[in-house]
């Protein structure tokens, strides 16, 4: 078994309602991967469990061989893996160097972090200019740049992406998945949920369909974007 | 002047225990959106544990230095207060934080309830008399005076709130607290052990609130074990009026209301034309509160407003 994550028939309960159910799923090292379904199937609920917000009621999760399953999130966090939360959650009154600065927290290595703040400036620019203004006075787009850059700042194996297009204009969506494919290719496994099924599909090279709370298909990513039920209920034919 | 200078002096020293108290409602109101009622208790504890060492101590050794005698008094106090205010999170506040926001509060009130029976039956119900230990000089400052008494909680308090400002902004414990305040979630997602740093601003808060504690005893010369009730209620109030959950906001809410008490209870005989006296001081605190209340609920440096009171 060589998968990086190795989410096992996960289950997960919110006050009685089953919202996940059963669900599995594989990322491998360095793949990029896509959820898609609809709203209320279960994405960010899965995202929640497997980054330790959530405890699942049942099922299992595995991160690099070793069971993550009930973790604490910030224990979760420090074996690298690495959530962007849905709407971002960048620390509104922090500056967007803190910001970034917290994205290294549980690592000690300064040389290293100096090194990786400078490779995040060089990837975002447009952060590099505003590196001293609150992070709360950011656009949408440049916000979800510094979730990004913070997220790379902890040196992931494997980065969650939470609805990275939500919210943002068309331009900003290109550029913002423009950042993603280019962290993806220095190595970094990366699972995307997306209301946007065409955008996910055409950036992953995989895919797996969620409703209600389970996978109903999977596959190569361009299968799923061929497949005729995709396309009606996902892809708006 | 010389009396407005008193009053000036006077209000600075109270209001800059006030602060110091405050800053323990203010912290843990930043990060949990929780007001810790039992945290005049704790400082209530922090004055009657080192006014017993400092007892024991003065009979055992009479020949000891007072500042040392007082010191032996916080060394003991201050982590007598931290083990508190650990155990009453970890107790009454964690296994609540899901819960509804006004089962916290009434354990919080239940909490310091507790903490001052529990003073009432290990020291009584009299007041405890601090021991003539201290340094007794008085210097005159332009007709007004200052003691040093006074003058070391100034320095002291000042020095304190120095060093907790710039641990805030500058250590890692300080990005984890204020990313904390922001965002529990997020915070646990950046690898912050959010437990960890919330019973750390308790243990802070509780630090800060043996040291104001042992102020005002050695001010005032005597301790009881309800006094951590009005104490507790004025550095409320002067949170309130910083702007509750801001620490800048606690200092300066502290001071002000140090000086409307000061400045209010000196005057308010002249203008009152005698009718009402300077024990009138302690209702300043809650008209600052109403007020504060009523015309900017989110305090002079606040942004957010307060949810619950």
């Amino acid at each position: 078994m060589s998968a990086l994550l190795a989410i096992n028939r996960l289950s997960v309960a919110y006050g009685g309602i089953h919202a996940v159910r059963e669900l599995s799923l594989e990322v491998a090292p360095g793949e990029m991967v896509c959820l898609i379904g609809a709203n209320g199937a279960g994405k960010t609920t899965t995202l929640k469990a497997v980054s330790g917000l959530l405890a699942p009621h049942g099922g299992s999760v595995h991160f690099d061989g070793q069971s993550i399953t009930r973790l604490p999130a910030h224990e979760v966090a420090r074996r690298g893996l690495t959530l962007v939360p849905e709407g971002r959650g960048v620390f509104p009154r922090m500056s967007v160097a803190e910001n970034l600065m917290m994205g290294a927290y549980a690592r000690r290595d300064r040389a290293e972090i100096a090194r990786d703040l400078d490779q995040v400036y060089a990837l975002l620019p447009r952060l590099t200019e505003r590196r001293a203004q609150l992070a709360g006075l950011l656009s949408g787009g440049e916000q979800q740049m510094l979730a990004l850059g913070r997220a790379m700042m902890a040196r992931p194996r494997l980065l969650l992406l939470d609805e990275p297009s939500m919210g943002l204009a068309p331009l900003m969506v290109q550029a913002v998945f423009d950042i993603i494919r280019r962290i993806a290719a220095g190595g970094v496994a990366v699972l995307l949920i997306e209301q946007n099924a065409h955008l996910a599909l055409k950036t992953c090279a995989r895919g797996y369909v969620l409703e209600n709370g389970t996978v109903t298909l999977s596959g190569p990513a361009a299968e799923l974007s061929a497949n005729p039920a995709v396309r009606q209920a996902y892809l708006g034919d | 002047m010389d009396i407005f200078l008193q009053q000036l002096i006077n209000g600075l020293v109270l209001g800059s225990v006030y602060a110091l108290v405050a800053l323990g409602y203010t912290m843990v109101y930043g990060i949990l959106e929780l007001i810790n009622f039992a945290h005049g208790e704790i400082t209530m504890m922090g004055a009657m544990v080192a006014l017993s060492v400092i007892g024991a101590l003065a009979l055992a050794a009479p020949g000891l230095p007072g500042v040392l005698v007082l010191g032996a008094g916080l060394v003991v106090a201050i982590p007598v207060c931290v083990a508190l205010g650990l155990l009453i999170e970890r107790v009454a506040y964690r296994p609540l934080r899901h819960a509804p926001r006004l089962a916290p509060l009434i354990t919080a009130i239940g909490v310091s309830i507790i903490l001052q029976n529990v003073a009432m039956l290990i020291w009584g119900k009299q007041y405890l008399p601090f021991p003539a230990i201290l340094p007794q000089g008085r210097h005159t400052l332009y007709g007004a005076s200052i003691t040093d008494v006074q003058i070391a909680i100034l320095l002291l308090a000042t020095a304190i709130m120095l060093l907790l400002i710039l641990m805030v902004q500058k250590t890692r414990l300080g990005r984890a607290m204020r990313a904390t305040a922001q965002s529990r979630q997020v915070a646990s997602l950046m690898g912050v052990d959010v437990n960890r740093v919330i019973a750390a601003t308790f243990a802070i808060g509780s630090a800060l609130a043996a040291v104001a504690g042992v102020m005002v005893s050695a001010y005032y010369g005597l301790a009881h074990y309800y006094m951590g009730f009005l104490l507790g209620l004025k550095a409320f109030s002067a949170a309130v009026l910083g702007g509750i959950g801001n620490l800048g906001g606690a200092m300066l809410g502290g001071l002000l209301l140090g000086l409307i008490e000061s400045f209010g209870a000196g005057y308010i005989g002249d203008l009152t034309g005698g009718f009402l006296g300077s024990n009138y001081q302690d209702v300043f605190a809650f008209f600052v509160l109403i007020a504060v209340l009523v015309f900017r609920p989110s305090g002079l440096l606040g942004v957010r407003v307060v949810e619950r009171a």
